[in-house]
């Protein structure tokens, strides 16, 4: 072979390297996912530490559905497990998971920024301070649910990090960096709050908060969070192609068409809700938001009108499972969701991660 | 009628880095840029494609002000190709070029058999047809441009601006691009340093020093030993033995400032 020819064929790529894994269609993950998570929240709310029968839970879900008779054989405290402990807890950890799921792979696309979660524009530090400042100090003079202290941190977290960002340039790294300095702030102020303030017995309950519990879930937490990821999902959705349009940057989606500014304050604003309801209602639990986007992307590939639906159904049937893991593991003590979801998350972030690397 | 920038000034950090400019590319033909660093032609592209706004100066489009025509409807007019486009993404050649689809597409929608026509299209004028599964990151800098213009032409504009295409690319890969760009039946607008591959492939060039046209009209009539010096500060000497005697620029030393 001559110089010249050598020189011409070096350019090209060195053969076997693979080509790209072919994604799977949507419909092929949409209905196994679903079916999946059917059959997650039916099984999980038969497990538990209280021993009831798995046909008296389904006759008492299907007795409060209105579609079986009414469960005259199982008595009110055991109707009570099931329809007001185990299942609200159930669809809250999927309601949890699912929206997690898409706030994190929205903001990951929109910033740029593979580590992006959802608590990266500062919203669980600011829940959790505005938790900690009804529970420990009583602001609200008892009209403000812990619940509602968090929404309102959440929300006041989040316009200083917006405020911030847009003064320091409105980059997306400008945009990151802010939420960094807001989520320490508030971290600061937290933990202020606590070790001054609490006693041992609060300063374990607002850990526990702090690490994300769905133990304390009711009806009220599953319709809101419903809701908001109901809305959530349908605005990221209506968004997909322009998420698409971000991959080579803010001046390629323009030329793409994309209104830049409105479409990142619309997205910004959006996922900020829904993880405020979210961490309002289960504490910031970790890790959901940060990995499961990344390991669907590895199923899906990047094009968000399939990943967005995936990282839902893939969400909310993992932290299904994670919690209830979460609170029979020990029995009949609890680990806080939050820290399952870091202990199983880790090992599979690494896997996925390793799996997809890239050759050197 | 075509993009047009009429007067255009922009300042940035108190100085000026275009000072009224005008430009009117002819349809269909490709109008090479020039200028040393920092002559504004990068920002000039910039506004012709509404990512900037002039600060004085209109451009328009059809003769519409181009911020009354919206973000859409400009994409699906005015493609542009980036000096260096980068991601982190892992999109194959085939999503990349798809993205050039997103102007032309409604939200909730699936991709129409129109739609994928332009990407097939796009990717075989660009030879890219057999490299269509492959990754982004695992092609050479001359395919990812070659990608890039597919996606521009999977906007299906009429009108299309390249900043730099051929940066960065060995001699082989340059002469490639710029030849698939001069070939293209669109109105095309190229920023570049090579002053003999300006004579080679376009029809037209304008060239900017200080934000300022210098010069303007066919490579012949622009390209002298005498613009090089005052613009570039560089002692030439240029000759028409070319193909279709276009200029050919040797370069003889830089001159003192």
């Amino acid at each position: 072979m001559t110089p010249a020819g050598a020189a011409k064929t070096a350019d090209r790529a060195p053969a076997g390297i693979p080509a790209a894994r072919r994604a799977r269609p949507l419909w092929l993950w949409a209905p196994a996912g679903t079916v999946a998570l059917c059959v997650s929240v039916a099984v999980a709310v038969t497990i538990g530490p209280a021993d009831i029968d798995v046909a008296d839970v389904w006759s008492v879900i299907a007795a409060h559905l209105g579609v079986g008779t009414t469960a005259g054989d199982v008595s009110p405290l055991r109707d009570g497990i099931v329809w007001d402990l185990r299942l609200p807890r159930t669809l809250l950890a999927a309601a949890c998971g699912a929206g997690l799921a898409v706030c994190g792979a929205v903001l990951q696309s929109l910033l740029r920024n593979p580590l992006a979660d959802p608590f990266v524009l500062g919203v669980s530090s600011g829940a959790s301070t505005g938790a900690v400042l009804v529970v420990v100090l009583g602001v609200g003079g008892g009209a403000l649910s812990v619940s509602g202290g968090a929404f309102l941190g959440a929300v006041c977290s989040f316009a200083l990090v917006m405020l911030l960002s847009h003064s320091l340039g409105g980059t997306t790294d400008r945009v990151v960096l802010a939420g960094v300095a807001a989520m320490q702030l508030f971290s600061s102020l937290t933990s202020f709050v606590v070790l001054t303030a609490a006693d041992a017995e609060t300063t374990r309950g607002v850990l526990f908060w702090l690490l994300g519990s769905l133990g304390g879930a009711g009806w009220p937490d599953v319709w809101t969070g419903a809701a908001a990821l109901v809305l959530a999902l349908a605005v990221c959705l209506g968004h997909a192609r322009t998420l698409d349009a971000f991959a080579f940057g803010q001046d390629a989606a323009a030329t793409l068409g994309v209104h830049v500014v409105r479409t990142r304050l619309v997205l910004l604003c959006v996922t900020a809700l829904l993880t405020a309801v979210l961490v309002a209602s289960a504490g910031a639990i970790g890790f959901v938001g940060l990995v499961l986007p990344h390991a669907v992307r590895a199923l899906t590939g990047p094009g968000h009108a399939r990943l967005l639906p995936v990282c839902a159904l893939a969400g909310a049937v993992f932290l299904v499972w994670v919690d209830t893991l979460a609170r029979t593991v020990l029995e009949p003590k609890e680990v806080p969701v939050g820290v399952v979801t870091s202990l199983i998350g880790v090992p599979a972030f690494v896997l996925v991660l390793y799996r997809t690397r890239r050759p050197r | 009628m075509t993009l047009n920038a009429e007067r255009v000034s922009r300042a940035a950090g108190g100085r000026l880095i275009l000072d009224g400019v005008d430009l009117s590319p002819g349809p269909g033909a490709t109008t090479g840029l020039l200028g040393p660093n920092g002559s504004g032609k990068s920002t000039l592209l910039r506004l012709l494609a509404g990512v900037l706004a002039p600060a004085s100066g209109v451009v328009t489009l059809d003769g519409r002000p181009l911020d009354r025509v919206g973000r859409r409807d400009v994409a699906r007019r005015v493609a542009v190709v980036e000096q260096q486009a980068d991601t982190q993404v892992e999109l194959t050649v085939r999503d990349v070029v798809r993205l050039g689809r997103i102007p032309h597409r409604r939200p909730w929608t699936p991709a129409s058999a129109a739609d994928e026509e332009a990407v097939t299209d796009a990717l075989g004028r660009t030879r890219l047809t057999a490299q269509a599964d492959r990754l982004w990151h695992t092609l050479s800098g001359g395919e990812r441009q070659r990608v890039q213009i597919a996606r521009a032409l999977a906007q299906q504009p009429r009108e299309l601006l390249l900043d730099e295409p051929t940066n960065h690319l060995d001699l082989r890969h340059q002469l490639d691009v710029l030849a698939l760009v001069a070939a293209l039946p669109v109105t095309s607008v190229v920023a570049l340093h090579d002053l003999n591959l300006a004579a080679m492939y376009c029809d037209h060039l304008v060239v900017l020093s200080e934000g300022r046209v210098v010069a303007r009209g066919e490579p012949a009539e622009v390209l002298t030993a005498g613009l090089v010096a005052e613009v570039y500060r560089v002692h030439a000497e240029v000759t028409r033995t070319g193909p279709a005697a276009r200029p050919h620029v040797r370069f003889l030393g830089t001159l003192p400032d």
